[in-house]
């Protein structure tokens, strides 16, 4: 498996990054290198094996009770706001 | 008194005994920090005035007669926890200017336990790294020969409390940052099992192997650091509903009749050789203190560091797409429009493994690929899984080299990630089950470090522990401070 610099391009476009130019081809050399490393997972009999996503084998999904249990830190978090106004996130205008 | 090369639980018996206050202890960590110390780059941020703050608190709780094992005593915390008020920036320069509006469950328990906060420790970038080389703020130099790593990703803690900057540390281990260090630097490591410790305000990199744990000079010591920020947590979902055993107690219990299993795939192409011999007479050791020893082969295990190079890369590439440059954390100048603050913010904000990881992650559940690398990455790690259970049919705890090697030069394996990410071959397989395991000094390789890393079933941290603090009643590698810094 080589991945080209397209390939980088168009994971990167996927997982929104911005790849400098000069850093195509380096990304696409290491990318290649760490998917033909994970490629000997391939031979390995796995037929009737369940997957395993989590290691607590058995353990059930706890949930609470739906009911405010602290006061809206709206502000605080928005401390560490680029840009706020009016308790809202400002960004770039989407709808024109 | 030479305060740092004390343990932990040696410093909290002089602090109730009085004999020294806990903020001369502070400024004596405070001067070492910020003197020589400063030459290693283990911290990011040095707390100094919350660390005389939290020391006057402690002496307060100690004339009062009142405080506990740690009351007083000075740790640090990598800065992969937050802290409340002050900045955590995972070392990253996307989190270069966060400050955390809430403190990490562990921090408020080691505040609880009246710890004084020297400060946030140096780490890899979003703690992704073997070596302390990826941080956004530079790397960290290792104690024991300051032309080499300390390991990573926990390199700043592991440097702090090698060098006598801070008693112990707390640290994060996802395939293996917390032990891989701690051998690299001559310390004892320990990564408890999945689900022990919270998660919660612990900033995320792959959330189903991730675990925090801590970093210091003995078992006495990470036994009582553990104590401290064990337990069941309802802000994190992952949290173990159960009790938390009196592990300082626990390092009594005997070693005679304790099988040990020898790990076969841990000892082959790959060890260094001083590294498999130091590691190999500390295996007499256990022999010679009543360890009965097998041989056991746990053959998916080989498969570990491919599977967790599919799942851990997965796993980040969905937590870190949080940095979004919206609600914290750094944004582009000037975006022209949505697409461009998302891409350039982050493209500025992370370097160059992270973005790897993402991206890597990105690729392996992309539609086409998700059975070939995900899926398949899943049902490995569940061979592996199964591999340990049927090993602890036999055995009480397993046993094998830490790391294939001493600390590397800084800028040794830069090059090539696959060779980078070959340093955690021993430890990945405790995360990709949720074993608890650790790290312990066994032996100096041409004046470096390694370490013997033993690995237990669920829950068996008191067994880690007490199995490791019977050797070092018997062994001084644990002693050994780095001669510069001695």
């Amino acid at each position: 498996m080589t991945l080209t610099r397209h390939d980088v391009e168009n994971i990167a476009r996927l997982a929104r990054l911005q790849i400098r130019e000069d850093q195509l081809e380096p990304f696409a050399g290491s990318l290649s290198r760490i998917i033909d490393f994970v490629e000997q997972l391939g031979p390995a009999a796995t037929d009737d094996v369940e997957p395993m996503a989590h290691p607590l084998q058995g353990m059930v999904q706890r949930l609470r009770q739906d009911r405010v249990d602290a006061d809206d830190p709206r502000d605080l978090y928005q401390q560490n706001a680029p840009e706020v106004a009016a308790g809202l996130y400002l960004v770039p205008r989407v709808i024109e | 008194m030479n305060f740092h090369s004390m343990s932990a639980a040696e410093l909290g018996r002089v602090l109730r005994q009085r004999e020294v206050s806990s903020l001369e202890l502070t400024e004596h960590f405070l001067a070492r920090i910020e003197g020589s110390g400063a030459r290693l780059n283990a911290f990011v941020t040095v707390t100094a005035e919350r660390a005389r703050e939290d020391a006057r608190r402690a002496d307060a709780e100690l004339a009062a007669g009142r405080g506990g094992p740690l009351t007083g005593v000075p740790i640090a915390h990598k800065d992969i926890f937050c802290t409340a008020g002050i900045r955590t920036t995972c070392s990253s320069r996307m989190l270069a200017n966060f400050v955390s509006p809430y403190d990490a469950t562990v921090v408020e328990r080691f505040t609880a336990a009246g710890t004084v906060l020297l400060g946030k420790t140096n780490m890899d970038e979003f703690a992704m790294g073997s070596s302390n080389e990826t941080s956004h703020f530079g790397p960290v130099r290792n104690p024991w020969d300051e032309s080499r790593v300390p390991g990573g990703s926990s390199g700043g803690s592991a440097a702090a409390v090698a060098a006598g900057l801070a008693p112990a540390a707390t640290g994060t281990d996802t395939g293996g940052s917390i032990r891989q260090p701690a051998a690299l630097t001559g310390l004892t490591g320990i990564k408890p099992t999945y689900g022990r410790v919270s998660r919660y305000g612990m900033i995320a990199f792959a959330s189903s192997l991730d675990q925090a744990g801590v970093l210091a000079r003995s078992a006495e010591d990470a036994a009582l650091l553990l104590a401290a920020m064990s337990g069941f947590d309802p802000r994190d979902s992952t949290s173990v509903e159960q009790p938390v055993p009196d592990y300082r107690a626990g390092l009594e219990a005997p070693l005679a009749g304790l099988r040990l299993g020898v790990i076969r795939e841990f000892f082959g192409e790959g060890l260094e050789a001083g590294t498999g011999a130091a590691v190999l007479a500390a295996l007499d050791e256990f022999r010679r203190l009543g360890a009965e020893v097998v041989e056991v082969s746990l053959p998916a295990l080989p498969l570990s560091v491919p599977t967790y190079y599919v799942v851990a890369p997965a796993e980040c590439s969905s937590n870190l797409s949080r940095f979004d440059g919206v609600r914290f954390g750094h944004r582009c100048e000037s975006p022209r429009d949505l697409y461009d603050l998302y891409t350039r913010s982050r493209g500025e904000g992370f370097g160059d493994e992270v973005k790897r990881r993402i991206m890597t992650g990105t690729y392996v559940l992309s539609a086409g690929y998700y059975d070939a690398y995900y899926l398949k990455a899943q049902k490995v790690r569940s061979l592996i899984a199964a591999d340990f259970q049927r090993a602890f049919e036999g055995v009480d705890l397993l046993f094998g080299p830490t790391a294939p090697t001493p600390a590397f030069g800084i800028g040794e394996k830069v090059d090539d990630p696959v060779t980078m990410y070959l340093n955690d071959i021993y430890t990945i397989g405790a995360n990709l089950a949720g074993l608890p395991a650790l790290s312990a000094p066994c032996g100096l390789v041409d004046g470096l470090p390694v370490g013997y890393q033993l690995i237990g079933p669920q829950f068996s941290e008191s067994r880690l522990l007490a199995a490791t603090h019977a050797y070092q009643r018997e062994t001084d590698w644990h002693r050994r401070l780095p001669p510069a810094w001695a």
